[in-house]
């Protein structure tokens, strides 16, 4: 895989991530990515409902959707934790990327969207947008403490 | 079957393929399917309804679906049904996802239903409106085979608009 600058919190610590995916591989092949930024996976989530929960539980720095998921589609998932938490940055992970999906996730709460198959590189980008001025690139002297 | 239904498909599968498994993809064998249609390995099936209707089956076997499962997964995978079923319905999501994204832009407005692992070892007979178009991805994992039948149930919007 592709190497990053690891992306780290204003605080000099990993960002942490809530990953959403009904699908073990593409759990997987996100953690993996976000791994590779230099972040940390602090829940996973295979539907909406506890997606949900999930938030609750881990109060992660970015939650990465799919949005077609049984159960509870990740678009209503993310408005209801958009309800809860305003400040909640969720990235919507799917496949099914026409504009009217689009502007309905970003209506309720999404912060962007990012078309499957991911392209890491891509990925690597729309986080360091969404988490502004609350990331930055890790120094080697950030690295090491 | 009209070639503006299911080339978005196409497009969609050979997209996919390529990018998730790293290596181009070449378009193997494609035929028209009029009688029933039979697995060949592990299955899943997406059904659409709305301005168009119709179902894709992708179909894979089990040594090629733990390649396409690692490569999906981003580290090695063992050959079982579990991996077979799961990296099947993946592939189907990524490909139906991306060409009704396609269609969509297009002006066509339908819902699909996410796959569901076919499990009969045959499928429905085809007929005179819904006519299948099997066609078979040779990946350097092995081979993917897709399975189409679609047709029109509305004109599109854009056509219906009084000009």
């Amino acid at each position: 895989m592709e190497t990053f600058p690891t992306l780290i919190r204003k605080d000099n610590k990993p960002i942490r991530y809530l990953v959403v995916d009904d699908s073990v591989f593409a759990r997987k092949n996100v953690a993996k990515m976000v791994e590779a930024f230099g972040g940390e996976i602090v829940g996973e989530a295979g539907d909406g409902c506890t997606a949900i929960t999930e938030y609750d539980r881990t109060m992660p720095d970015m939650v990465l959707m799919d949005i077609t998921m049984p159960q509870m589609e990740g678009i209503e998932a993310a408005e209801r934790i958009v309800r809860s938490h305003p400040d909640a940055r969720i990235v919507m992970v799917s496949s099914v990327g026409y504009q009217e999906n689009i502007v309905a996730a970003l209506q309720k709460g999404a912060r962007h969207f990012v078309q499957k198959p991911v392209k890491s590189e891509i990925l690597y980008e729309v986080i360091k947008y969404v988490m502004g001025d609350d990331a930055a690139v890790a120094t080697p002297a950030a690295q090491e403490s | 079957m009209k070639i503006e239904l299911i080339q978005p498909f196409i497009n969609a599968a050979d997209a996919v393929l390529a990018e998730t498994l790293k290596s181009p993809t070449r378009i193997g064998d494609v035929s028209m399917e009029e009688e029933v249609y039979r697995r060949k390995g592990i299955a899943s099936m997406v059904t659409i309804k709305g301005d168009i209707e119709g179902r894709i089956i992708f179909d894979i076997d089990t040594p090629t679906a733990a390649k396409v499962a690692s490569y999906l997964a981003g580290s090695p995978m063992p050959e079982s049904e579990d991996v077979a079923r799961e990296t099947v319905c993946e592939l189907a999501n990524m490909v139906i996802g991306s060409a009704i994204t396609s269609l969509n832009d297009q002006g066509f407005r339908f819902k699909i239903n996410p796959p569901v692992v076919h499990l009969d070892e045959v499928g429905e007979k085809s007929n005179e409106d819904q006519e299948a178009l099997v066609m078979c991805f040779d990946t350097g994992s092995g081979n993917v085979f897709m399975n189409i039948a679609m047709r029109y149930n509305r004109r599109r919007r854009a056509d219906n608009r009084p000009s």
